[in-house]
């Protein structure tokens, strides 16, 4: 027979043990983003697409296929800047290397710094799609009325599921400066009138 | 509690603030979902009224998207959530012989954090730029850019969740520690078996949706790019732990409700619970179940196939069960003495309801099938079969077969049959109507719509209003019962088994302060 001590304190034992297992479920939800980007990066889920040196690149052309790539771009709704691919689409053979060119120019009239988030579909395709060379690697800064002709390099491997004839390579430009893209209409939903979240037409071009 | 029990307890105010008992806060538990529940409802009807006739005439498209937001929330954390809580304070403890749940002053906490959480939920409607609009998931990139109505969402899901952590806590602590001897598991009660379980989930995965909402709070104010693609984050991410949450969730809110179908079931049929072995290990399963089918909230996100069928295939799986639990009780039924009280109303139209609730969930998990449903009215008909349909009545079958116990008078039973069938055909009207709408594409979420949906939204409106004002029946029954009616006595029902039974009508201020023999 447990006396009434024996179970209070039992009580508080289990209750302890019980709220450290809280406390690790709420770390287990924030384990949850490296865990995705792992997960992501391993399956090339989503449409991130992979990286790769030059040398690495370096692989038989198979010209008995061909692939078309297409290209879109769109500056978001905090980046004043009209954003656009040179070329819309275009067709390689798996293991070409080829280059484009994306046109950015700041219709700001002040200095504004940017970053691209790339992102392929169909997303299954996503990881034989390496890019040796792109803008979205590092963050790019145009001074007012500056425009900039910004190279892509990349190939598609020959590992492409045989289905897959188009791929689609997309940009979104973004502002990485929370403040600036605010003043923009990046956050258009604010305190007030303006409920619709929309880009600046004039600004979002692309396809 | 070592001390000598007396009856006397401070009066007032002070008695509901400071109580640690645990009938007063089942009570205060029932009566916050109650008043919870006519807010929710009174921004369900702005809803269908809105939807009454295509094109804008009663709200503005902003403040329709808050009440869709607004409804969601308030119902499942200020409705469902606490009403279960509640009856799990009043219950459980004697339903297994214990004197009082096992962390009183918790408990009073976990309760009285409710309070100031809703204040904060309503408040955000009235603050520039209005409450959440993006609906009840919070998906960013639209709650990281709104205003600050999020804010005060976020901390208010913050208390809940801690609310609901605390209380499970004691709900476990009470369950494994508290139980009279020779009450050994396996001959609990089926209510005091699927709160044991929810009370697990609960802990397992409030913390992840609190973590989920920290991660959209600190990407909005404190410079992380958890969601935020231009920093290399992800919006999909958040979908990933928001359902990793959600779908056990949702089953936070079904399964004590199957545990009040297994209770009344039995009481009107006059039989034992059919296979209580098997009762108990399908809502071990389904509780395992739910946290592996998360994505199928998801398919559309672009997920590879291998991911999709996984998920499916889980999803499918969680019918095994399910169906276990289903044919249980009708085997419970089955060449059983039948009475057809209030209380049985609502268990037999409650499993019935949420069968068809479940169906429409297999048409759902279907991935390919899902790709036309997903975002239409056939969700939302599919959910409001299983939570309203299942959780929902279930409640209300509870509230009329336990508040003889409760208040010590019966409910006027001719008025109970009312109310049931009121909400009954309310309900079917409102929402059996919005599974061709949502066939048809029309999607959620939006305040106006295609002139060909017209009718099926009249029929649906007239139906949420018939619903509505039924629960002002409810009201006034209940309130009826507690101040007058004829007096109950310890065994309500001639078919009811259990220790809660055994008891006076109502119970004494405090019970079996002195464990109970089991047989």
């Amino acid at each position: 027979m447990t006396t009434k001590a024996d179970i209070k304190s039992s009580n508080r034992r289990l209750a302890r043990n019980l709220l450290i297992v809280a406390v690790a479920m709420f770390g287990f939800g924030y384990a949850l983003s490296p865990m995705y980007d792992l997960m992501c990066k391993a399956f090339g889920l989503n449409g991130k697409t992979g990286r790769i040196e030059e040398q690495a690149a370096a692989q038989p052309v198979d010209t008995s296929r061909t692939v078309t790539v297409e290209f879109t771009g769109l500056a978001t709704s905090g980046l004043p800047w009209e954003f656009k691919p040179l070329v819309k689409k275009m067709e390689v053979h798996p293991g070409e290397t080829t280059e484009v060119k994306y046109l950015a120019r700041n219709l700001a009239q002040e200095e504004i710094t940017g970053q691209a988030i790339p992102s392929v579909s169909p997303g299954i395709s996503a990881t034989h799609f390496n890019k040796i060379e792109c803008f979205c690697f590092t963050q790019q800064t145009l001074r007012p009325g500056e425009s900039r002709e910004m190279p892509v390099r990349f190939v598609v491997d020959a590992g492409l599921d045989k289905d897959v004839h188009t791929i689609t390579l997309s940009y979104s430009f973004f502002n990485t400066d929370k403040l600036s893209a605010k003043k923009y209409g990046g956050e258009a939903l604010g305190q007030g009138e303006n409920h619709a979240h929309r880009a600046h037409p004039a600004m979002a071009s692309g396809s | 509690m070592a001390t000598a029990h007396h009856d006397e307890h401070p009066s007032g105010l002070g008695r509901w603030l400071m109580t640690t008992n645990h009938k007063d806060i089942g009570t205060l538990y029932l009566l916050f979902a109650l008043v919870m529940f006519f807010v929710g409802g009174a921004m369900a009807l702005v809803i269908r009224a809105e939807l009454f006739q295509p094109g804008l005439q009663v709200v503005d498209p902003h403040f329709f998207n808050q009440m869709t937001t607004v409804h969601a929330l308030v119902m499942v954390f200020g409705v469902v959530m606490p009403a279960f809580t509640g009856l799990a304070n009043w219950l459980i403890p004697m339903m297994i012989g214990a004197p009082d749940m096992a962390l009183p002053r918790l408990n009073n906490w976990s309760f009285w954090l409710l309070p100031p959480a809703a204040t904060l939920l309503i408040i955000s409607l009235f603050v520039p730029g209005g409450g959440p609009a993006g609906g009840w998931t919070l998906y960013p990139p639209l709650s990281v850019q709104t205003g600050m109505g999020m804010d005060f969402t976020i901390l208010s899901v913050h208390l809940l969740g801690m609310s609901s952590i605390l209380g499970s806590i004691n709900i476990i602590a009470t369950i494994l520690n508290m139980r009279a001897p020779g009450m050994t598991f396996m001959k609990m009660p089926m209510f005091v078996w699927t709160w044991l379980i929810t009370a697990y989930l609960l802990l397992a995965v409030m913390p992840v949706l609190a973590g989920a909402v920290t991660m959209l709070l600190t990407d909005r104010h404190f410079g992380t790019h958890f969601f935020d693609a231009a920093g290399g984050g992800d919006p999909v991410l958040f979908q990933h732990v928001f359902w990793f949450f959600g779908h056990p969730e949702v089953y936070i809110l079904i399964l004590p409700a199957f545990g009040v179908f297994s209770q009344i079931i039995p009481t009107f049929a006059r039989k034992p619970l059919f296979g209580y072995d098997t009762m108990v290990y399908a809502t071990a399963s389904i509780a395992f179940l739910s946290f592996i089918v998360w994505a199928h909230h998801m398919y559309t996100v672009g997920m590879p196939l291998a991911g999709e069928l996984f998920f499916m295939y889980a999803t499918m799986l969680i019918a095994v069960p399910t169906g276990v639990k289903v044919f249980n009780w009708i085997a419970t039924m089955w060449r059983g003495s039948m009475t057809f009280e209030t209380p049985m109303l609502y268990a037999v139209a409650g499993v019935f309801t949420f069968t068809m609730g479940g169906l429409t969930g297999l048409m759902l998990s279907i991935a390919p099938a899902d790709f036309q449903y997903h975002d239409t009215y056939f969700v939302v008909a599919h959910f409001h079969y299983t939570i309203f349909g299942g959780s929902v009545l279930a409640l209300m079958g509870a509230a009329y077969y336990w508040l003889p116990k409760w208040t010590g008078h019966m409910y006027n039973e001719r008025l109970g049959k009312w109310q049931f069938w009121l909400t009954m055909i309310g309900f079917h009207l409102a929402f059996f109507p919005q599974h061709f709408l949502g066939l048809a594409g029309m999607p959620r979420r939006i305040p106006d719509y295609a002139l060909q949906f017209t009718e099926f939204n009249q029929w649906s409106t007239v139906g949420a209003f018939v619903m509505g004002f039924a629960q002002l029946l409810l009201l006034y029954i209940v309130v009826q019962t507690i101040r007058s009616g004829r007096k109950a006595g310890a065994k309500v029902w001639e078919g009811a088994e259990g220790l809660e039974w055994t008891l006076s009508s109502p119970p004494p201020y405090h019970s079996f302060a002195v464990a109970p023999d089991i047989k």
